[in-house]
């Protein structure tokens, strides 16, 4: 097993015995969501019509109340500075990192997903499309959101500030995440260009994200 | 590592922190097989010059270079940087935390209870390192440096918190790495008892004062 794998299974065990972290996050996503029925009342073709719009962007709050995490636990016990001295140049570091909290993280956010539609009146038809675009779409959440997470770690309001740093980003995500469940919702096979562009989206996030993220991190490290 | 450096050269070395002049002028070179202590007042740039060599930070002006070994690889990649910060996770035990840096570090060592016993970890190889000493997590981290072969360790006041033992086996790891053909740039206050160590003094400040002895 190479470096790479090394350091992805350390940060996916570190995430198991701190479950904790886990069921915050999860938590957080269930509670905005279940929210929104209160605060919209209960029209039924309401709620199951901006259903899409809502999952993803409690998916994405969710999401952000863990990025802060991603590197400051390795920054503060000087892990980060014995990383840097392994054959991975920064980048790849960061990328192993952004893809540890995608699995730990943003995979059990759109298993819980279905769940959240049902109570959002979401078409049961459309419950695979919801995962499937929520896999498909959030490696980005995760690779560019490890840009904020890098850039704030020193920083004392670290976690207001990524918000303003990332979320921006996620536009894109949102808006074809979106348009690919409600185009599948048509029935005319319209989800799929919206699936590859979030795709196209994602792999340009996991390519170029990392190479951000390395420069930030050893800017920090200086 | 198949290349075996020779000899490590700074010359001319120049670094800025924050706008000020931390380090001016430096250059000196240690052998294989040399252990050279920096000593110097507080702010004198000790922790300065032991990140440049490591590649952390970058030069204003000079540069660091390692002879007899591959240019591909990056400085960093010869060098164990043991500073303030010990590197160990709370939620592993101390086997896993060793393990995890041997197979990070792409590390050939295969008897990892030989190097806890050495370092007095052997019978808290299980624990959980969030109940370990200061100075236990200390000699963790020294741990690092027996776990994969790197030519030169680079160590930023390594005793604090370790007791007059632990002060003991580090010194005769220093020792042995330097008879072995390793590098070791110490900073410290105190005599760590490398035997045969130069001292170099960083005076800081304006003036680029330092010498050898």
């Amino acid at each position: 097993m190479g470096p790479f794998l090394t350091l992805i299974s350390r940060d996916l065990g570190l995430a198991v015995r701190e479950g904790g972290a886990l069921g915050t996050v999860l938590g957080f996503n269930l509670i905005v969501v279940s929210l929104m029925p209160l605060g919209l009342g209960p029209d039924l073709n309401l709620l199951s019509r901006i259903a899409p719009g809502v999952l993803w962007i409690a998916l994405l709050l969710s999401a952000l109340l863990s990025l802060p995490r991603v590197f400051e636990a390795d920054f503060e016990d000087g892990s980060l500075e014995a990383l840097a001295l392994g054959s991975m140049p920064l980048g790849l570091v960061a990328a192993a990192k952004c893809a540890a909290h995608w699995i730990a993280t943003a995979v059990p956010l759109c298993l819980l997903a279905p769940l959240l539609g049902l109570l959002l009146n979401l078409d049961v038809t459309l419950l695979p499309l919801l995962v499937a675009t929520l896999l498909i779409g959030t490696p980005a959440v995760s690779f560019l959101g490890g840009i904020g997470a890098a850039l704030t770690l020193r920083s004392r309001r670290g976690g207001v500030l990524i918000a303003l740093l990332v979320l921006p980003l996620y536009v894109p995500t949102l808006i074809f995440g979106i348009s690919a469940i409600d185009g599948g919702g048509l029935g005319t096979g319209g989800a799929a260009p919206s699936l590859m562009i979030l795709g196209a989206i994602s792999l340009a996030a996991i390519v170029l994200g990392p190479l951000a993220t390395g420069a930030a991190l050893k800017a920090h490290l200086s | 590592m198949s290349d075996a450096p020779t000899r490590l050269h700074v010359e001319a070395l120049a670094v800025l922190r924050g706008g000020r002049r931390v380090l001016h002028d430096v250059s000196f070179s240690v052998a294989a097989g040399e252990a050279l202590v920096l000593r110097g007042p507080n702010g004198a740039g000790k922790t300065t010059l032991l990140r440049t060599i490591a590649g952390y930070m970058q030069p204003a002006a000079g540069h660091v270079r390692i002879d007899g070994v591959a240019s591909d690889a990056t400085l960093g990649e010869h060098c164990h940087y043991v500073g303030h910060l010990n590197a160990v996770k709370a939620q592993l035990t101390v086997a896993e935390n060793l393990d995890f840096w041997r197979r990070y570090l792409g590390g050939t060592a295969t008897d990892l209870d030989t190097i806890l016993e050495r370092l007095g970890l052997d019978a808290i190889a299980d624990a959980a390192a969030a109940y370990l000493s200061a100075g236990q997590k200390r000699r963790l981290a020294l741990a690092r440096l027996l776990v994969a072969r790197r030519a030169v360790w680079l160590l930023d006041e390594p005793t604090v918190s370790l007791d007059t033992d632990g002060t003991a086996t580090l010194a005769a790891m220093a020792g042995e790495h330097c008879a072995g053909g390793g590098l070791v740039i110490a900073a410290t206050h105190i005599d760590l008892g490398i035997a045969g160590a130069r001292e170099l003094s960083l005076a800081g400040r304006k003036e680029a004062a330092w010498a050898l002895s």
